[in-house]
């Protein structure tokens, strides 16, 4: 009837082919091969992770900064559950009938094997209580975790903090699991490697009622855990807290460094906070409220502000122009109040006239560095004005600006010394010379700096020539080296001779006679060489710049404080850099009294002392930038 | 009245028993993988097993319907019901919901239905309605032309959902063809290319060309009834491909293997070729022939792999076809499943006490790995009673078919058979690892009232016009 009828058998053979070699393979991986029921029970084996406890973080002279304190966390498994008394649940927890129930749901929601939260940190006494009657509670388990504690509230932008990780994280990251902590910031998030250690497992096997019977192959497979590595950073915590502690009243920065290894000593930014807020459960409110606050304490002022110099930039100037061979020590200007060309003026303050290199930088004349600027700018050896100041930006590079240092902590800025070709941009092709960008000269205008590229550059100045990339680590346990990159020095592009007339200079500033523009930072038997500077401030008040290292000979800490809206440089940032060094030098500080003056707590009560520093006020305003 | 009891009395209960055990036994599996601490009994909605209970109602009404409708419906409203899904397809692809990444989901009242799903059993009817016009021939081109469009239209408009595991599905009906007298040559031709095409994709292309070229080579040997001349061609080729290889390596030329394998068959075909016509032996013209089109066919479904598809449509296709892990890992998904099903011995863990597949260590293991839950709590006589269900259901609609009068039932009803097969075969072989992980569910079994829905209707259609089987249509 039809021609294609024995087709069907085809089917019926393939049909059959099909049902038998499916129960042909059945046959083998149900009956015949036993290692899946092994496979199966494996799965059945319950595997509880250890937490390490986090490394504990010291200052450079050992004492302990940051330590683990433990938490609780009661964990609960939805599949395990069995119907509970839940009144007696809530009583120990705190916490409502309803809250019981809508945080299984969130376990459920998440998983049904997996163990996940179902309360946060409780206290000790409640996980102690709980724990005695766990048996009542089948599929709950408290596990026990490490929170940050803090020896002092300070550092929080070094130190940074810890917290859970993120999606992100969880994605990009295998080792991290849903609830687990990570360095968020600062040395947490830099080191975290080194500070988490490794988790630890323990494979138990468990019976058909989910109780755990034994070490599974005798503990085979279990991992040890592996308690996190123990760091030694650079900062000097009594340095650190005083340094905040000056700070307190003012918004701005502090930046200490060794000049010999390019470890910070100290790396304030006020306003700061206590890092003892963002940790465990109140993180996440503690963080809202930081983010609203105005004077934004988590925006870290050290590495992330961009200011111009001010007049501390002259002694960069006083190195080109010596190593351009465009100056001596000798080269004299006079200087009466000011620059003048034609029309072109700036200001300058009451001093003696002529000056020489040195006694330019004691006085901090502005007409001075111009004349300085002029003879680089228009330096012979150069076509034309851009090349010369491009060379000049070279030797700027040379010392860290324009580029994030790279410090561990992330964020930090670049600052910015503008490229000969934004002049062209604004001015046109060989339209601009010195008196254009004169601003420059002084340490104003488009020269964008942070705090720790000028600490840096005030290393460089004690070293005469050279730096270590700033750093925050000293030692991590059970590692041989710090990163090679710390070690390493740089070289400016400028030779060592040439830092010695600046560095003069930078003793007079401090410890000259009439002139001298910071006498109020001179320390009894230390020769402290600084240098003040102002930065203008197109939004008010100007800021308050003192860079500064000292002993002068062999040299052990440089630094650069930054005091927003406060004026001139020797207003309060150089008591406070002075201040600072006599903290670190010796240990401890003698003159309570300028410290209370600093801080606006008390009046000035050594009149002597009190007497020379508005005298130095005084001087610095007769012109308006020193 | 006359008219009811002949429907009763013509209806084929047999089947009809077959399709109730399989979807109580699909459910009874379906609560099993589904009961968790909150069991609130099996009329709970908001569970799987609760929500499959209404679908398995609602598609016993719909069978019910179903067999009132007059059989001539089916057969005038074929070319209808088929442009009307052909609108939905397209329809679906603006207004559908996407869910796992394919928009094939229509939402209605907090209700989701994938109307490709019911695509299989209207393509069939519109592919049945075409076979069956006047002079229909499919030695023709033309006419074989048009079953080929009302087949492969809607899996082309289900490919830019995407769902790749549906559209597969499609080319079953050409199973239907070869039923209705499609060449049996052809048949093994297509079949040895799709062969190729999984070589391609998975092995060394010079591998593939050696066991050709030895194919090509015992056919030669067949075809000219001669071991020695077979012989002679073999160190004919192995020479020259030695030598060939020596100088890629003496030059550091880095020619492949496979292309000095193709370049050495170039000068002994042509010789071979020039025999052949000298001395008409075209026998062996045509194994020449087949060797050249497989080699074309792997070049360029090498070329189309590599330089035409963009890297994640590749992707797509090689996780489609199970050749590479996808993020959420096709291989873990396999191995807990044999795990599962292995773990099952003989006579199963019990109903409701098996570990692997309430401890969710299967993953969708109510839909397209339900087998598992039978292959862990019923054992090997459990998942044999359900493969002997199901070959006794596909022999039993093969029975129906070939004892329709009319080609238009019998077309339906090999229709069916073929996409049951075809869904049987591939969703149970992934399970236990004999076929790559394509997302497809058990008819009937797993959980879902689309693919539940879609396939009572094809099946209460094809019982529709096997009641009508006395009266003659058409």
């Amino acid at each position: 009837m039809n021609p294609y009828r024995d087709r069907r058998y085809v089917f019926v053979a393939a049909i059959i082919l099909v049902g038998l070699v499916l129960i042909v393979r059945l046959f083998q991986i149900q009956v015949l091969d036993k290692s899946y029921e092994q496979y199966a029970l494996s799965n059945a084996q319950s595997i509880r992770v250890i937490y390490p406890a986090r490394g504990l973080i010291h200052d450079r002279h050992g004492k302990i900064m940051v330590y683990n304190k433990a938490a609780y966390d009661i964990m609960v498994t939805p599949r395990l559950l069995e119907p509970f008394d839940t009144t007696e649940l809530c009583r120990i927890l705190k916490i409502s009938r309803e809250g019981v129930k809508e945080r299984l749901a969130t376990a459920r929601s998440y998983s049904y094997l997996v163990p996940s939260i179902f309360m946060k940190q409780v206290s000790y006494e409640n996980a102690a209580l709980l724990q005695e009657k766990m048996f009542q509670y089948p599929g709950f388990y408290v596990q026990t975790r490490t929170l940050r504690e803090y020896t002092r509230p300070i550092a929080a932008h070094a130190l940074g903090y810890v917290g859970e990780v993120d999606q992100a994280i969880l994605e990009s990251d295998p080792y991290y699991q849903l609830g687990d902590y990570i360095g968020i910031t600062g040395v947490e998030k830099a080191y975290e490697k080194y500070l988490r250690g490794k988790k630890g497992k323990q494979v138990f096997l468990k019976d058909v009622h989910n109780q755990t019977i034994e070490s599974y192959q005798g503990g085979r497979l279990d991992i040890p855990v592996k308690v996190g590595a123990n760091l030694t950073i650079t900062l000097d915590a009594n340095l650190q807290e005083y340094g905040e502690k000056l700070m307190s009243p003012y918004v701005g920065s502090v930046v200490a460094i060794e000049p010999a290894t390019g470890e910070v000593l100290a790396l304030v930014s006020a306003p700061s906070f206590s890092p003892e807020l963002l940790v465990g459960r109140n993180l996440r409110t503690e963080y809202g409220k930081l983010v609203k606050d105005t004077l934004n304490p988590l925006f870290n002022r050290a590495l992330m502000a961009q200011y111009p110099p001010g007049s501390t930039f002259k002694t960069i100037m006083g190195l080109i122009g010596l190593q351009e061979k465009v100056i001596t020590v000798n080269t004299e200007h006079s200087c009466s109040y000011g620059f003048y060309v034609g029309s072109i003026h700036t200001a300058c303050h009451l001093h003696d006239t002529p000056l020489n290199l040195i006694g330019a930088i004691q006085n901090s004349c502005n007409t001075y560095f111009i004349r300085v600027f002029q003879s680089i700018l228009q330096d012979v050896k150069f076509n034309n004005t851009a090349d010369a100041y491009d060379n000049w930006r070279n030797h700027l590079l040379s010392m860290g600006f324009n580029a994030p240092l790279k410090i561990e902590l992330t964020n930090e800025l670049s600052g910015n010394i503008p490229k000969s070709g934004y002049f062209n941009r604004i001015y046109g092709e060989g339209h601009w010379n010195y008196l254009t960008i004169r601003s420059l000269a002084i340490g104003q205008g488009e020269l964008l700096i942070t705090p720790i590229q000028m600490a840096n550059m005030t290393a460089t100045i004690a070293n005469h020539g050279y730096y270590f990339t700033p750093h925050l680590i000293k030692e991590i346990e059970g590692v041989e080296s710090i990163d090679q990159r710390f070690t390493e020095k740089h070289y400016t592009t400028i030779d060592a001779s040439s830092y010695e007339p600046i560095v003069d200079g930078m003793e007079l500033v401090v410890n000259g006679g009439a002139g001298s523009t910071a006498r109020n930072a001179k320390i009894q038997d230390i020769i402290v060489c600084g240098k003040t500077g102002t930065a203008e401030n197109p939004h008010g008040n100007d800021h308050s710049i003192f860079i500064a290292f000292a002993p002068k000979e062999n040299p052990r800490i440089a630094i650069a404080v930054y005091v927003e809206n406060q004026g001139f440089g020797t207003t309060y940032a150089a008591p406070i850099a002075s201040l600072m060094i006599e903290k670190y030098l010796t240990g401890e500080v003698k003159r309570t009294w300028y410290e209370n003056w600093v801080m606006k707590l008390l009046p000035p009560v050594a009149p002597a002392v009190r007497k020379d520093t508005i005298s130095n006020v005084k001087n610095e305003a007769n012109g308006p930038q020193e | 009245m006359d008219r009811r009891n002949n429907i009763v009395a013509t209806l084929d209960w047999i089947t009809i028993l077959l399709w109730l055990v399989i979807m109580t036994f699909g459910w009874m599996n379906i609560y099993s993988a589904n009961i968790m601490d909150a069991d609130n009994g099996i009329l709970d909605f908001s569970q799987r097993f609760g929500k499959q209970l209404i679908w398995i109602m609602a598609s016993i009404m719909l069978a019910i319907l179903l067999l009132v409708l007059d059989a001539k419906f089916y057969i005038h409203f074929s070319y209808l019901l088929y442009f009307a899904l052909i609108g939905i397809l397209l329809a679906v692809l603006v207004f559908g919901k996407e869910i796992n990444g394919a928009r094939s989901w229509f939402v209605i009242g907090g209700f989701q239905f994938q109307p490709s799903e019911f695509a299989k059993p209207i393509t069939a009817l519109a592919l049945a309605n075409l076979m069956t016009s006047h002079n229909y021939n499919l030695k023709k081109f033309r006419h074989l032309a048009k079953a080929v469009a009302i087949i492969m239209t809607p899996p082309l408009l289900i490919l830019l959902q995407p769902d790749l595991g549906s559209v597969l599905v499609y080319f079953a009906f050409i199973l239907v063809l070869f039923r209705e007298g499609f060449s049996a040559n052809t048949m093994i031709m297509l079949m040895a290319l799709g062969l190729l095409f999984f070589a391609t994709l998975l092995m060394d292309k010079a591998v593939i060309l050696l066991i050709l070229v030895i194919v090509s080579l015992v056919l030669y040997m067949f075809v000219v009834r001669s071991f020695k001349k077979g012989l002679v061609n073999l160190v004919w080729f192995a020479g020259l491909f030695g030598v060939l290889s020596g100088l890629n390596h003496l030059f550091n030329a880095g020619l492949s293997l496979f292309l000095l394998g193709v370049v050495t068959l170039v000068p002994l075909g042509l010789t071979l070729v020039v025999k052949g016509f000298r001395l008409r032996e075209y026998q062996q013209m045509k194994i020449l022939a087949g060797l050249a089109v497989a080699i074309v066919f792997i070049i360029s479904v090498d070329y189309a792999m590599n330089n035409v598809l963009k890297p994640h449509q590749r992707h797509r296709i090689y996780v489609t076809l199970g050749l590479e892990n996808d993020p959420q890992g096709v291989g873990y998904n396999v191995n807990q499943s044999k795990i599962a099903i292995g773990s099952g011995g003989f006579s199963g863990k019990g109903y409701l006490k098996g570990t692997q597949t309430k401890l969710h260590f299967v993953p969708e293991q109510s839909t397209d790995f339900i087998f598992c839950t039978v292959g862990e709590e019923w054992g090997f006589l459990g998942t044999t009673f359900v493969i002997l269900l199901f070959v006794g259901l596909l022999l039993r609609l093969i029975f129906l078919a070939e004892r329709q009068r009319t080609a238009f039932s019998r077309i339906v009803g090999y229709g069916l058979v073929s996409v049951i097969l075809v869904h049987f075969m591939i969703n149970i072989g992934m399970t236990i690892g004999l076929l790559p992980v394509i997302g497809i569910p058990l008819p009937f079994f797993s959980y879902g009232g689309s693919s539940l829905w879609a396939f009572t209707m094809f099946l209460f259609i094809f019982l529709r016009l096997d009641a009508n089987r006395l009266e003659l249509l058409r």
